[in-house]
């Protein structure tokens, strides 16, 4: 079990918990704004973009480069940006805090 | 050849040179082939303008058939943002469950009466009725609306010979107008009256972007759809273990419907006019002249996509650009993926098998390329379940 918190662009701090699927798939479930993941997962539309934790980043990992390419045409993309439908929800990732980038 | 087989012309050209150019109406068009290279250019709106004289980034152009500028379309940030924020929460309605089951209703209706026919002409008899029934909900609008969109036939600017038509233009325009006139005189919960009330910066939409915002959601929904709907058909036609997957692995769908998309690309391209002379690929492009973003062949990449040509419904990682890329992404997309989810899911909850007996390709002529988009007919029989 991962308990992995989202941060909006209005502040809003939404915790929830999930043992497998993406980071995209369980934010969409639970409504959190600004994650839309619209293409279903597939990394073609960049509407699930966060930026995560300094801490946590070498526990997420880099951004692969079909994702790096999506990433550096996308409003506020940083050294920390992923797009989290990439991200697998795994124990390892227990106490992840990502920040919605729209 | 299958008949589901949609072949890419422009890979020795995207190799070879990353651009090709074709003629049209004397206004020429070079044609960006390499995603890299279009994602940089629809990235760009400064100097690749999308706020041009209205219907000159369409390919073929329609400067000569239309004055209306489509909203949001044919705008560019930092006013695109403004007007694009206005219009998205309604075209996100879709994603709304009661939605969803008045679409599904739709399309079960549509394809119980297909089964019960001996053959079925799928571009008139079925994608062009779906494509039309189900616009009455982006609209709200009534269903009984859809009698007179689908008695215009498969394309609102073309008639038979597939040449602009400007007197077909006008059906619409004419139609949109007094749509426009009805909602002033009795405002209801419609697209016109929503529109017609809604304020960007405290300044009232004009009737005009009212009208640009309608004439994009009619024109720009209308051959894609239809295209997307009857390849899929053809598709699921000839590769029936395919259709049978999308039961015994509902996980699959949403992967499916972006592999479709990606492998038929409804929309070849869509153009751009360039402000200040630059280079795309080592090639000279001049100012005011026009570029044009080719969906269909950045999809077929083989430096991003492994077997490009191969339709892999559970394909992982797809950044395809069917639906556009960046600002400018498709208004109408979370429809049009609404329209193939249920789709894909009652194909093969009500459907044996589907049997293609005859075809007649639509085949667009881009300069030296043909390329196959669609079909003008696709003759089949659906048969149901026992």
């Amino acid at each position: 079990m991962a308990k992995i918190t989202f941060i909006t662009t209005e502040n809003e701090r939404i915790t929830l918990e999930s043992t497998s699927g993406s980071v995209m798939q369980l934010a969409v479930d639970n409504d959190v704004k600004g994650i839309d993941g619209n293409c279903g997962g597939v990394c073609s539309c960049a509407t699930c973009h966060v930026h995560v934790a300094e801490d946590f980043m070498p526990k997420v990992g880099p951004a692969g480069e079909i994702e790096m390419d999506m990433l550096e045409f996308e409003d506020g993309f940083d050294d920390f940006s992923r797009l989290c439908c990439q991200i697998e929800i795994s124990e390892e990732l227990d106490g992840l805090v990502l920040k919605v980038a729209q | 050849m299958n008949k589901s087989e949609f072949p890419d012309p422009f890979e020795q050209a995207r190799l070879e040179k990353g651009i090709a150019e074709m003629n049209d109406q004397d206004d020429p068009v070079k044609m960006v082939l390499r995603l890299r290279d279009l994602r940089k250019t629809a990235h760009n709106y400064k100097n690749f303008t999308s706020a041009a004289v209205p219907g000159r980034i369409v390919v073929p152009s329609e400067v000569n058939i239309r004055k209306t500028r489509q909203i949001p379309f044919e705008l560019d940030p930092p006013v695109h943002t403004d007007y694009r924020a206005a219009v998205e929460p309604w075209f996100k309605r879709p994603l709304e469950e009661p939605y969803q089951a008045k679409l599904k209703l739709i399309i079960e209706e549509l394809l119980d009466q297909m089964i019960s026919l001996d053959r079925v002409e799928v571009v008139n008899e079925f994608a062009l009725p779906l494509q039309s029934r189900a616009l009455t909900l982006l609209l709200n609008v009534p269903y009984e609306e859809a009698n007179l969109w689908i008695s215009w036939g498969t394309h609102v600017f073309r008639s038979e010979g597939e040449a602009l038509d400007g007197a077909k233009a006008n059906i619409l325009y004419d139609y949109i107008d007094a749509q426009i006139d009805n909602a002033i005189a009795n405002p209801g919960d419609d697209l016109y009256s929503v529109l017609l009330a809604k304020e960007i910066n405290g300044q009232k939409l004009t009737r005009e972007e009212v009208k640009g915002v309608l004439v994009l959601t009619f024109a720009g929904g209308r051959d894609t759809v239809i295209n997307a709907i009857t390849n899929s058909i053809a598709y699921f036609a000839e590769h029936p273990a395919s259709m049978a997957r999308l039961q015994e692995e509902p996980e699959i769908i949403k992967p499916a419907i972006e592999e479709l998309i990606r492998y038929f690309a409804p929309l070849t391209h869509m153009g751009r006019v360039v402000k200040a002379g630059t280079e795309i690929c080592e090639h000279a492009i001049k100012a005011d002249s026009r570029v044009s973003l080719c969906w269909a062949s950045a999809n077929r990449d083989a430096s991003v996509f492994e077997n490009p040509h191969e339709v892999v419904l559970d394909r992982k990682i797809n950044p395809h650009v069917s639906f556009g890329f960046s600002h400018h992404n498709c208004l109408g997309a979370t429809h049009a993926r609404q329209i193939m989810r249920i789709l894909l899911e009652l194909l093969p909850q009500k459907l044996k098998a589907i049997q293609i007996h005859n075809a007649q390709e639509n085949i667009e002529s881009l300069g030296e390329f043909k390329r196959k988009v669609g079909f003008d007919r696709l003759e089949v029989s659906f048969t149901g379940h026992d």
